[in-house]
């Protein structure tokens, strides 16, 4: 089907949602395939599993590389445009939903459930009879002392760092789009190459970070309540710091490819918008999971 | 523009049209439905009578379990987004959905979705048999192997979900046609619009409560475990706080086909349409402050029960603004009783009664009474087959002629209609005095004082599971034939959908029509 031009775009039938169907069910299921269904278990064959997220990285590919054809190609009016925003500021906000899933079971341990087995409330006997001598402590690994005594991350070393170089690249990217708006190609390029710098340099500190918690203070992913909020909530968060940086790092290179425009980038927004989220989340953690 | 269409498989697999899409979405979901059915029949075959008898008590399990899973996520869910797709660019006077290829992957994830879930029934150890709620520690702890399958298809479908609601916000927000302001819009496309708001505020907590059972289970994380401080009840709190809007996420768009459906049968306008819009926006807030009345027995706080209570039952009355809305549209309308308006009268008549049990079971005390008994069983199947499937059956019948071309067989259509409808009541109202009489739900054998309810109800079960598969030959005929509909398919309905050709052009509203 051929749209009228300036009329709303509508595309040809297109492939590339059935590959990206195909390459989710394989990555999926191969990735059920290889767990073990017990916690002390060992991964199995991931084959499968790599196989899906090549076939997901190859839709990706196909996928936006048309997408970018078509764009640059002019063949957008504004109310794509108005579509494509909405689009990302909808699936901003489900991400935002999907994080405080996991601040939520943050906030309803230490505010609830931890309270509870030490004998809070109507919990006496809970105490008593199961889990006794328990204290109403935080950071906890529970009752059982599960995972074994461990040692905290300190919220003003590496952490405080991290937040630093987290608002410095909020800002580096805010100063590539005053630039990109400008006009002034050297100064985008410029910011957005120190922004994924210093996305690189937070996933390499947290990775870091990582590392000395697992072999020098016993905390992990294991420890009990709360290793596994602190992992599951940094260990997404440092997940989304990573995409956001690959998706930054694709506007840089568009931007060196010559595209975009003072009038239309929107891609380059999409990204900031993710990335400043990724931001916000990190406050977050900061305040909530290493400092209180 | 000719209105050519791609041809073959491909057709299908690639398309990007809006009506493709939503055709394939309800086809899907139909045959989800005959799926999700074929398990009720094994259900209701073992309990026909006490003891043990069809099938052995952990495949009855994953049953009830499987049962539940694919009707709600398989049947209800995509039929109303199969409408929203066929109907609301339509309504509004939109050329497409807002982002057409996005469409269509959010419909083919679907059937690889469906595959991973139904695929765990032949699993070594069985499918998923811990209900469809899932609670853990049961989806953790004891949970058989396939539970990582179950996972990730609840994951799948919930990309699915939002994918499909961002589309469908984005559609409604950008494009409307010139002078279809908000408050012109069908009831129909604000209760989606509702709607898709929930499922991307809902569904990611959804996927973040699996993927806390999925670590659970591999990786030694806590969450639902006491001994490293975590709480099984956790687990029903993210899953309610998911949970509750979902439900209202299957019934919003019902509510919405339904105040189609009855103005125009009763050739009058809807009473109060302001009124409707707000109602639907106060139930989509309080949806997400009322979640724990699925838990009052879990052992909350006195404070919790009681605040649970009465916001829970502040929701009866934006429901109920509703309910009079239709009953005050049909007052001194000069009524006729076509088929779909059959489903709409039925619906407000047998889901007032699902509300009203829901009521019942808002306030705490009265709930430990019926807690987890077959009461709550009858009640949601009173909200979402009363309620919710009937609405789907009514929109089918009131727009399959502006879809095929063709009128249905009315003669056919009343029969399913009565036949439905007498034996869904015969199946599920007895289920209220079993509950009543102290059945818990998810059993396979039960007492003998329970025996004669449940012979009534597997024998309404046979015949409204039978009654469906004539539902399946009215619409083949009419696709296949029948006597032509026009335009305007019935008497002066109001809406944009009526204003173009049956069956619809493959692309409609390439140019936007005015409106006054």
């Amino acid at each position: 089907m051929s749209s009228k031009a300036g009329s709303y775009y509508l595309p040809e039938p297109s492939h590339w949602p059935i590959v990206g169907s195909i390459g989710l069910f394989t990555m999926l299921f191969g990735f059920a395939m290889a767990l073990p269904g017990t916690s002390d278990g060992q991964m199995g064959n991931m084959t499968m599993m790599y196989v899906g997220l090549a076939i997901i990285i190859y839709m990706l590919f196909g996928w936006f590389g048309q997408v970018i054809g078509e764009s640059e190609a002019g063949t957008y009016n504004a109310q794509v445009d108005v579509s494509f925003r909405m689009g990302m500021v909808w699936f901003i906000f489900s991400e935002v939903m999907f994080f405080s899933a996991f601040f939520g079971a943050l906030f309803y341990a230490r505010q609830l459930s931890v309270p509870w087995l030490a004998g809070e409330g109507n919990n006496a006997m809970t105490n008593e009879l199961l889990w006794e001598g328990f204290k109403n402590v935080w950071p906890t690994n529970g009752p059982a002392n599960v995972g074994g005594e461990f040692k905290l991350v300190g919220a003003w070393g590496i952490p405080f760092y991290n937040t630093v170089i987290l608002l410095t690249s909020g800002l580096t990217v805010t100063w590539a789009h005053w630039g990109l708006k400008k006009g002034n190609r050297q100064q985008l390029i410029l910011g957005l190459f120190l922004t994924v710098a210093l996305g690189a340099l937070f996933v390499a500190l947290q990775a870091y970070e990582y590392g000395h918690a697992y072999s020098d203070l016993n905390l992990k992913l294991t420890s009990g309540i709360y290793g596994s909020t602190f992992f599951m909530l940094t260990g997404f968060h440092g997940l989304h710091v990573t995409i956001g940086a690959i998706m930054l790092l694709v506007m840089l290179l568009r931007s060196m490819k010559g595209h975009f425009s003072a009038k239309n980038h929107f891609a380059f927004e999409a990204a900031a918008w993710y990335w400043h989220f990724v931001d916000v989340v990190w406050l977050g953690l900061f305040i909530f999971v290493y400092w209180l | 523009m000719s209105d050519h269409k791609p041809t073959g498989i491909t057709r299908w697999l690639f398309t990007t049209n809006h009506k493709d899409i939503g055709t394939l979405y309800l086809w899907f979901a139909f045959i989800m439905f005959l799926v999700g059915g074929a398990m009720a029949m094994v259900i209701r075959a073992e309990l026909m009578e006490p003891g043990m008898q069809v099938v052995d008590p952990l495949f009855f399990n994953s049953m009830t379990t499987m049962h539940g899973l694919i009707m709600v996520f398989g049947a209800v869910m995509p039929a109303m987004v199969g409408f929203a797709n066929w109907m609301v660019p339509m309504m509004i006077g939109a050329p497409d959905m807002a982002l057409p290829r996005m469409n269509n992957w959010s419909f083919w994830i679907l059937p690889f979705a469906g595959t991973m879930l139904v695929s765990t029934l032949f699993m070594e150890g069985g499918g998923p048999a811990f209900g469809w709620t899932f609670y853990a520690p049961l989806s953790t702890t004891f949970a058989p192997a396939s539970t990582d399958f179950f996972i990730f298809a609840v994951h799948m479908l919930g990309f699915s979900s939002i994918m499909g609601a961002i589309n469908i916000i984005a559609t409604i927000l950008n494009m409307r046609a010139p002078g279809m302001t908000l408050m012109k819009m069908p009831l129909f496309v604000w209760t989606w619009l509702i709607t898709a708001f929930l499922l991307i505020a809902v569904m990611p907590v959804l996927a973040g409560a699996v993927t806390m059972m999925l670590t659970d289970r591999n990786f030694g994380t806590s969450f639902f475990d006491a001994a490293g401080g975590g709480d099984p009840v956790l687990f029903q709190h993210v899953f309610w706080f998911f949970g509750h809007p979902e439900v209202y996420i299957m019934i919003l768009p019902a509510f919405g086909i339904v105040s189609q459906i009855i103005p125009t049968f009763a050739r009058k306008q809807l009473f109060g349409y302001a009124s409707m819009v707000y109602a639907t926006a106060a139930i989509a807030f309080l949806s997400f402050i009322v979640w724990a009345h699925h838990m009052f027995t879990v052992g909350m706080p006195v404070a919790g029960e009681l605040y649970f209570t009465y916001a829970t039952v502040m929701i009866a009355v934006p429901t109920a603004v509703k309910v009079f809305n239709w009953t005050a549209t049909m007052w001194k309308g000069s009524m006729t009783f076509e088929t779909p308006m059959l489903w709409a009268v039925a619906f407000v008549f047998l889901f007032t009664i699902g509300g009203f049990t829901g009521l019942m079971m808002g306030v705490a005390p009265a709930d430990f009474q019926y807690h987890d008994s077959y009461f709550i069983v009858a009640h949601f199947h009173y909200v979402l087959v009363t309620g919710a499937v009937f609405a789907i059956i009514a929109g089918i019948y009131y727009w399959i002629p502006k879809w095929t071309g063709n009128m249905y067989d009315e003669r056919l259509g009343k029969i399913h209609f009565w036949w439905s409808t007498i034996s869904v009541n015969v199946l599920f109202f007895p289920q209220h005095f079993l509950g009543l009489a102290g059945m818990p739900r998810r059993i396979p054998d039960y007492a003998v004082q329970f025996a004669e309810f449940n012979f009534m109800s597997s024998i309404g079960g046979f015949a409204f599971g039978a009654a469906q598969l004539l539902f399946l030959y009215i619409v083949i005929k009419c696709i296949r034939g029948g006597d032509k509909a026009t335009d305007t398919v019935w008497e002066n309905p109001e809406g944009l959908e009526w204003t173009i050709p049956s069956p619809a052009p493959y692309h409609t509203f390439e140019t936007a029509p005015k409106v006054k």
